[in-house]
């Protein structure tokens, strides 16, 4: 039997104090979310992060509501398989991209985090841009922190019930906006939203409003910095790309402690006492619920509301700002002034994390810059490789997969070449492909007997070129080169 | 399989997935509360002289996580398949599923193609949809061994020529594709006589089309043609009825050349076109036989 004498789990690592202690305990292994009733902060930090969640926002919310071309502008048809980004056309033949561009956030990531840390995570991280938002409501409703627990604490009663049920609907409809929104760059929005009008949804996309949705509200209304603790990976190997010359948002031990309450008229100096009036303002703004005073831990979102709301305590007390700041843990033990921590930055990871992020950014730019209007597969039968026909002439027969990838028609001429004589069925016949649409063209190349012998039997390499016309001659011809093989039979 | 027929092996299975369940609950209630040595929030453990381990306890949603799990496999064994030879509430197998995705396919398919059944092969020809539809099939069906364009190989007939084995009409498309066919030359070299006289008859065969041939041999081999004439007409023109084929054309199913024509004579062929009515339904049939004589049509890549 289980000993049911419990004893309460500190909530932060006491000092170890050696193995002496050998009373025996049992304790959960989990442990109950603790509230956190996050104060409501303003300053420069939080101006930036409102900023970021206005830019992000707008982006988000906005963008499938874009027409480009009589169609929306940024559209993942995952049912036909095309992607439309403003002008492009993009494949799954193009997936590169994708991979480029992961590279390019994955670069980025490891870049500001090199840098100044969690800066990803503090301002533009889609968590902690909806939990401001779910925050803002939750501030507008039940009032900032000591409104709110006091609400909590208090019985159920109509306004209470009125408060809290507000809240929620407000979290609801939030979240199934933000639900729609995602959907609506699979599924043109605007026809969805004639759906919605009479809840006509597929069944698919009343899953995805709705998990989607229901995640929005979850994380950002009830989960919070849970996700941050215990569901991110990021949050766990950016600590990999910190060193100890990245800005973090740290305490300045030396200068606050010892830490304690004086009026603002006391000399803090002839009071022995260092610059933290110990406020606990810091404690109270933290979404992840740290004392950011007890040096860096793995918590720390970056959010840098600790060093607004502490930086507006300094002002009244008319002490010098940055009792807690942007610095590093170099800076904090040598005492190094901005120009040098500046200096410190452009330091050998940085500069590989910068260099290959331009590389690939350049790369990708170039890539798409230089992109073929239309793409072109071969495939050989496979069923024959070759036949005789007439005059003793070898035949092989092909499929071409044309691809146009521009929102015009376009038309092409095929020519195959590689063995003397070579021709195709198709002559100079052209062959149009409908916007974004793919085409498959059969298609018998041919080559005389003798020129059969003299390449003798075997597989040979042949190519095919794929010439797009023009409409105006003005344009330079654009070519796709397709490598194939022509068999002679034994 | 077949060693775990009896009837106790479900059984077996269906306890055993149950306490299973029930165990991993247990084991995470019990697991839940740990005895600990110590009140400085470690386990009390120490290795390496002073490295110690800590209780960071996961938040208790987590575990809700687990319990989740627990009740999904529940659900899921209550409603599908899977406790030894309970069937399932819902009574789900594989064969239904995709007999039930193969009814919604054909109930998809049903309206597109009702447009289409009513139209001849000469209407549909002028439909771009409906030609799409049948170079799909024929790419997925008939490419195998008539090529992708058609034209087929050695054995297997061109569909984009001009030549037919038989009546070349729609009807005889769809019913070769529905039913097959078998084309039979039997060995005609005893009805012909020597070797030399096939090879006579052979060159004769390849002055009917104008193919180069040795003259002599073919004025003598003329005169055995009269064998051959019973099935390909006295002027070699072959009967579509019989499905004799044209020698008096270049197309050359079995080979070119006089040694090509000596091996028919000598050893027969039996060729065959496989039947396609369990894989295709009537309307798919009806759309393939259109673009296959769409094939012979001059045009069929139209550019704008």
């Amino acid at each position: 039997m289980l000993q049911t004498k419990k004893t309460a789990v500190p909530a932060a690592p006491a000092a170890v104090g050696g193995g002496e202690d050998r009373r025996e305990a049992v304790v959960s292994m989990y442990q109950a979310q603790r509230k956190i009733y996050a104060r409501a902060v303003s300053g420069w930090f939080a101006g930036w992060r409102w900023a970021f969640v206005w830019a992000t926002q707008l982006i988000f919310y906005g963008l499938p509501w874009l027409e480009w071309n009589a169609r929306q502008a940024v559209l993942f048809d995952l049912g036909a398989r095309r992607f439309y980004i403003f002008g492009l056309v993009l494949y799954p033949q193009d997936f590169i991209y994708l991979t480029g561009l992961l590279i390019v956030a994955a670069y980025s990531l490891f870049l500001f985090t090199a840098v100044a840390g969690r800066l990803w995570c503090g301002f533009a991280c889609p968590q902690t841009v909806y939990t401001e938002i779910f925050m803002w409501v939750e501030r507008k409703l039940e009032g900032d922190r000591a409104q709110r627990m006091r609400l909590d604490a208090s019985p159920w009663g109509a306004n209470k019930l009125l408060r809290k049920g507000g809240k929620q609907l407000a979290w609801i409809a939030i979240g199934l906006w933000t639900g729609f929104t995602f959907v609506g760059y699979f599924t043109p929005i605007r026809s969805l939203a004639v759906s919605a009008s009479t809840l006509g949804f597929g069944p698919w996309e009343w899953f995805w409003i709705c998990f989607y949705g229901f995640a929005t509200y979850g994380n950002a209304g009830w989960m919070r910095e849970q996700v941050c603790k215990y569901m991110c990976p990021y949050a766990r190997f950016q600590s990999a790309m910190f060193d100890k010359d990245t800005l973090i948002i740290t305490y300045d031990d030396e200068r606050g402690e010892p830490r304690g309450s004086r009026s603002r008229k006391a000399d803090p100096k002839a009071a022995r006492l260092g610059d933290c009036v110990d406020c606990g303002l810091c404690v109270q703004v933290c979404p992840t619920g740290i004392d950011i005073r007890k040096g860096l831990q793995y918590e720390c979102i970056g959010c840098a509301a600790c060093i607004d709301v502490c930086n507006g305590i300094m002002e009244r007390m008319e002490y010098p700002k940055g009792l807690i700041r942007y610095d590093t843990q170099n800076g904090m033990a040598q005492h190094l002034n901005r120009s040098q921590l500046l200096r410190r930055a452009l330091r050998p990871r940085v500069l590989v994390y910068a260099s290959v992020l331009v590389l690939i950014l350049v790369a990708l730019g170039t890539s798409l810059a230089l992109r073929s209007p239309f793409k072109v597969d071969v495939v050989r039968d496979r069923g024959a490789l070759a036949r005789l026909v007439e005059d003793g002439w070898i035949e092989n027969v092909y499929r071409l997969q044309l691809m146009n990838t521009t929102e015009q028609l376009q038309r092409y001429r095929i020519r195959a070449a590689g063995l003397p004589g070579l021709q195709t069925d198709l002559g100079d016949t052209v062959v149009a492909v409908d916007p974004a649409a793919t085409r498959w063209v059969p298609l018998a190349a041919r080559v005389p007997p003798e020129a059969a012998a003299t390449a003798g039997r075997g597989s040979h390499a042949i190519e095919f070129t794929v010439e797009r016309i023009e409409d105006s001659a003005a344009d330079a011809p654009r070519t796709v080169v397709e490598r194939s093989t022509f068999v002679v039979p034994r | 399989m077949s060693d775990f027929v009896h009837s106790g092996w479900g059984l077996f299975v269906a306890i055993t997935t149950v306490l299973s369940l029930v165990f991993c609950l247990a084991l995470l209630i019990v697991a839940s509360r740990r005895k600990v040595m110590a009140t400085d929030n470690t386990t009390g453990h120490v290795w390496d002289e002073d490295l110690r381990e800590m209780n960071n306890p996961l938040p208790r949603w987590w575990m809700w996580l687990f319990v989740i799990t627990v009740v999904f496999a529940a659900v899921y064994l209550a409603f599908y398949p899977g406790l030894g030879s309970f069937a399932g509430m819902l009574k789900w197998t594989s064969v239904g599923q995709y007999e039930a995705e193969q009814d919604r396919a054909r109930a998809a398919m049903q309206p597109v193609y009702a447009k289409y059944v009513a139209m001849s092969a000469e209407q549909l020809a002028q439909e771009p949809a409906a030609m799409g539809i049948g170079q799909r099939l024929f790419l997925n069906n008939c490419a195998q061994c008539h090529g992708s364009d058609g034209r087929g190989s050695l054995g297997f007939p061109n569909l984009a020529d001009q030549d037919w084995l038989g009546a070349g009409t729609h009807d005889y498309a769809k019913s070769v594709i529905t039913e097959g066919r078998v084309g039979v030359m039997p060995p005609m070299a005893a009805a012909v006589g020597t070797s030399e006289d096939v090879r006579n008859v052979a060159n004769y065969v390849l002055s009917l089309s104008g193919s180069a041939h040795n003259s002599v041999a073919a004025q003598l081999g003329k005169g055995k043609f009269g064998v051959c004439a019973a099935c390909h007409g006295a002027d070699g023109k072959g009967n579509a009825q019989l499905g004799a084929p044209n020698l008096t054309d270049k197309v050359w199913l079995h080979g070119w050349g006089e040694q090509a024509i000596v091996n028919i004579v000598t050893q027969g062929k039996t060729n065959a076109m496989p039947a396609q009515g369990r894989l295709l339904t009537p309307e798919q049939v009806h759309v393939l036989g259109a673009y296959v004589l769409s094939l012979s049509k001059p045009t069929r890549i139209a550019g704008n």
